[in-house]
């Protein structure tokens, strides 16, 4: 499958590698090419510096023949706005979203788009691993 | 009409100032705390620092009551989030947003954004309309129906002066309205109008005519 990743941060340069690994083809996007040192150094996919919320940029990222879209900058707006142009725009069949926050979070699983809050599965995790020390 | 305006950069102050002058009930959001209270100083109570993409935001200042939320942050993706809060968290009837992306214009409005402002086309067609070499000048869009307002000027020398408005080739679906003649005299042409030169014609064509109607007018 043809993945395109927004955002070269820590989490998604490390989704590039394991992709890769599983046999993907991965197209990431950022618009700092210094975030790419991130990168491993044997990754055989395409960086491509660009903003993703530009249709233009995702259109050369070859979203039109992707299988998966993943939003993962700094940004919850952004990768918003993106997850919508692949998903209603150009039909991506799987899209995947960060959003910080919780309630714009569950606003726009409501509408439609697959999101992840971190903030809410760290609060979680730290919970769980919390209470089952005191056991 | 309450309206909320986010984003206090200029277009938000001017456009605030220029909504209470209008009499309409007006809160303005900014998330930046200098600005905010610059703006606080300068309007008053009516100026809250917050984040108008946050629901607990827009909730505290009352958007379940808004006739319409109007975003001019200058970031696109924060003013589509806005709009899209309002309206599905708090069915606020009218959402606007400001666009700098051309391009972003009908993805917003495939977003579900009722209207868009596209400031960076305003300029253009603005500076278009200074160059004098330009003979047809874009005036408006007629809102979704593809027809669009445009003023033609007769240049000297045209082809076209001296003739009635009925042996005119125009295309079809253009249609003159109005001619602005020297000395300041509008006229409501008939096909028995003669064209002269300096005359601006105002005319609704279809976009892909818009050549065809220069032609037909100006000879160019």
């Amino acid at each position: 499958m043809k993945v395109v990743i927004m955002g070269c941060g820590r989490v998604g340069a490390r989704l590039a590698s394991l992709l890769e690994q599983d046999g993907h083809t991965v197209t990431i996007i950022d618009i700092d090419s210094y975030s790419f040192r991130r990168l491993a150094p044997n990754f055989q996919g395409t960086a491509l510096i660009g903003n993703g919320i530009d249709e233009e940029v995702l259109k050369s990222a070859g979203i039109e023949e992707a299988g998966a879209f993943v939003a993962l900058t700094q940004g919850d707006n952004r990768n918003i706005m993106a997850s919508q142009i692949a998903k209603h725009i150009f039909n991506v069949p799987r899209t995947v979203c960060r959003i910080y926050d919780p309630l714009r979070r569950d606003m726009y699983e409501e509408l439609g788009l697959e999101a992840i809050s971190p903030t809410t599965l760290f609060a979680q995790i730290l919970r769980e691993k919390l209470e089952s020390q005191g056991e | 009409m309450y309206v909320i305006v986010v984003g206090g950069g200029r277009v938000g102050y001017y456009l605030t100032r220029a909504l209470l002058d209008e009499g309409h009930e007006i809160l303005i959001l900014e998330t930046n705390a200098t600005v905010a209270r610059t703006l606080s100083d300068e309007l008053g109570s009516i100026c809250v620092r917050g984040d108008g993409c946050e629901s607990t935001t827009l909730a505290s200042v009352g958007t379940n009551r808004a006739d319409m939320l109007i975003a001019v942050t200058g970031d696109d993706e924060d003013n589509l989030v806005s709009c899209q809060v309002a309206k599905h968290m708090f069915g606020v009837p009218r959402t606007v947003a400001r666009i700098r992306n051309p391009r972003n214009e009908s993805i917003f409005k495939k977003l579900g954004i009722d209207v868009t402002i596209n400031t960076t086309n305003l300029i253009l067609e603005s500076i278009e309309e200074e160059v004098p070499t330009h003979t047809l000048i874009h005036l408006r869009d007629i809102r979704d129906r593809g027809l669009e307002i445009v003023e033609v000027k007769i240049p000297p020398g045209a082809p076209t002066i001296g003739k009635p408005i009925k042996e005119l080739a125009l295309p079809e679906g253009s249609v003159l309205s109005l001619i602005v003649r020297k000395a300041r005299r509008p006229i409501v042409p008939s096909g028995a109008t003669i064209l002269q030169a300096e005359d601006q014609v105002i005319a609704v064509t279809a976009h892909e005519s818009e050549d065809a109607l220069r032609a037909a007018l100006s000879g160019q």
